[in-house]
């Protein structure tokens, strides 16, 4: 009768154990079902931490400083070529998908009629890209800049199909950050004599700019993770390419090749450990941001 | 001048809007145009229905992935779903704080964590684990659907989270005041009526699943024959593609290209579901 206390958040229902227990007899499906759902969260918390403990405990002791040397050989097999390519794979691919993405996002929110049938197509076609998995977004980056626009095994043919794969979570979160915005901003804007363009750049997309960049930083940790796009795109070259249309292998890719070829486990443990330090780390800043944009404390 | 500059920086805002339109147009017509002729090259029911796959000796049948794909999502959902929702549910509604701010970022740390570092942690840790047990080579299906559980289960808890958050309280207060307990209130008021918020987490989980390549490509054990048992290795759609695009020319090549048209079809039917059950929902 008396356990309304389970969600504990206000102190006049709180339990103590025991008597929660003694609430369950008689009650079995309850009781069942109670115990099932912790399970399930009991499972959930031990698979991640499994995971994570597995990867840092085996990996940190096999990190050496050998495996950071500039010229990537298979005496070292070094990462650190990976990880600039990684950087440099970032870095492109947000140069083309974070303007396209924030633009479409402006005119979604601030230019397009509300409902209008182009949003809905803009719309449904947003939402199939973010569905497509990645070895068809390689498939496709394949196909039509390695093959069709002659661009090779190259970064850019990577940077460009990681880009239309990003694209989606970019133009979600920024449509979802701008139309957070107030619509009195804009009327205080335009009561101002500001123009449309002033407005949005001065006004909207300043105060829009936590929920922006936790999208932003969210896709840069696709990026980094990502392989199956990049393999017959970027490309498998150990080096650092010396432009963008030389192809390099990024860290995740770094990885299959070392996995796949089954010589360098030590070496896949390390990177393993690097790979996982830098996903986590750019999701913290992002879960950092979006709760900027939640609690904005001006 | 002002207005000129209004009316060109519009173009460019509808230009970039039209980007992801261009996008899926230029990705069904590029896998269509290179996928179809081989195909129909190959002959559509021997493509899709035929048993065996044999590049050596121009024999592409299918089959044996699709069923793969099939019997490796399967997997994953029957672990992975009654775990999710369960655990969003108990995140939801049951969760005291100080466990909810531990949880919820490990979700989402879930989240984040590439495909191929679980593919690693699956060869590594799974494979040897399911040798021990069954004294099996541990590649197969068992393992894959295992890890592949694993993996969509940060899209369904949070998304059937929120679903579930979302059902007004007035529901869950309702059936406690007519005497239920506070578990029958939530799994016989509450869920209910977070059901099609709850199946468009499982669907976007099972399009997850259908689509992963990397992890699968580790522990699946890649034979691209029909499995006879849950402990024997299959080969999924996306990992024919990963393993042969690197050397396959000519009609083997296309015959990929062909898989990867199967994989997109697959996954649009899964699309339209998913946005079926959404419009429901509105």
């Amino acid at each position: 009768m008396n356990d309304i206390n389970a969600k504990g958040t206000k102190a006049i229902n709180k339990v103590s154990f025991s008597r929660k227990l003694r609430s369950y007899s008689g009650r079995p499906l309850s009781l069942i079902l109670f115990i099932l759902m912790s399970l399930a969260a009991v499972l959930t918390g031990a698979v991640i931490l499994l995971l994570i403990g597995y990867i840092l405990i085996m990996g940190i002791p096999r990190l050496s400083p050998r495996l950071f040397e500039l010229k990537y050989n298979s005496e070292n097999v070094s990462m650190l070529p990976a990880i600039i390519n990684t950087f440099t794979m970032t870095i492109c691919s947000m140069i083309i998908a974070v303007p396209t993405g924030i633009f479409a996002a402006i005119y979604l929110t601030e230019y397009a009629k509300k409902g209008s049938k182009i949003v809905r197509v803009i719309r449904v076609t947003a939402e199939t890209l973010s569905g497509i998995p990645s070895i068809i977004y390689g498939l496709f980056g394949y196909l039509m800049f390695v093959i069709a626009c002659h661009f090779g095994n190259s970064m850019l043919a990577g940077a460009l199909t990681l880009s239309i794969m990003i694209l989606p979570t970019i133009l979600r979160t920024t449509e979802e950050a701008l139309m957070s915005v107030p619509d009195s901003f804009r009327e205080g804007s335009f009561g101002l004599g500001a123009g449309k363009l002033r407005t949005v750049f001065r006004v909207v997309l300043p105060s829009a700019v936590p929920g922006i960049l936790s999208g932003v930083i969210l896709s840069m940790g696709r990026v980094v993770g990502e392989t199956a796009a990049l393999i017959y795109t970027a490309g498998t070259v150990t080096g650092i390419p010396k432009d963008i249309m030389s192809s390099g292998r990024t860290l995740a890719v770094h990885m299959y090749s070392l996995m796949s070829e089954g010589l360098h486990t030590d070496e896949a443990y390390a990177t393993a450990v690097v790979l996982l330090v830098m996903t986590a780390g750019i999701n913290c800043i992002s879960a950092y941001a979006a709760k900027k944009l939640s609690a904005p404390d001006k | 001048m002002n207005k000129v500059k209004e009316s060109l920086m519009k173009a460019v805002f509808m230009a970039a809007a039209l980007v992801s339109i261009v996008s899926v147009v230029l990705i069904c017509i590029f896998l269509f145009v290179n996928g179809i002729p081989a195909i129909s090259n190959i002959g559509l029911t021997d493509f899709l229905f035929g048993m065996s796959w044999k590049p050596e000796q121009n024999i592409y049948g299918i089959f044996p992935m699709i069923i793969g794909s099939i019997y490796v999502t399967a997997g994953a959902l029957i672990i992975g779903v009654p775990t999710g929702i369960l655990c969003a549910v108990f995140m939801a509604k049951f969760c005291p704080a100080c466990v909810y701010k531990i949880l919820k970022p490990a979700v989402e740390l879930m989240a984040g964590i590439p495909s191929i570092v679980y593919g690693f942690f699956g060869l590594t840790v799974i494979i040897p684990f399911v040798q021990n047990i069954t004294g099996t080579g541990g590649k197969g299906i068992f393992t894959a659907g295992i890890l592949l559980g694993i993996m969509i289960l940060p899209t369904i808890i949070s998304v059937s989270e929120s679903a579930v958050r979302a059902v007004p309280e007035s529901y869950y207060e309702g059936a406690l005041a007519l005497g239920a307990t506070s578990e029958r209130s939530v799994f016989f008021a509450t869920i209910p009526a977070a059901k099609s918020g709850i199946t468009a987490g499982v669907i976007l989980g099972l399009g997850r699943a259908v689509g992963e390549t990397m992890a699968v490509v580790m522990v699946a054990g890649n034979q691209a024959v029909l499995p006879e048992g849950m402990f024997e290795g299959v080969r999924t759609l996306t990992a024919n593609i990963v393993l042969e695009m690197g050397y396959a020319t000519d009609l083997h090549r296309e015959a990929l290209i062909g898989t990867g048209v199967v994989l997109f079809v697959f996954i649009l039917i899964i699309n339209l579901l998913f946005s079926l059950v959404n419009r429901r929902d509105a």
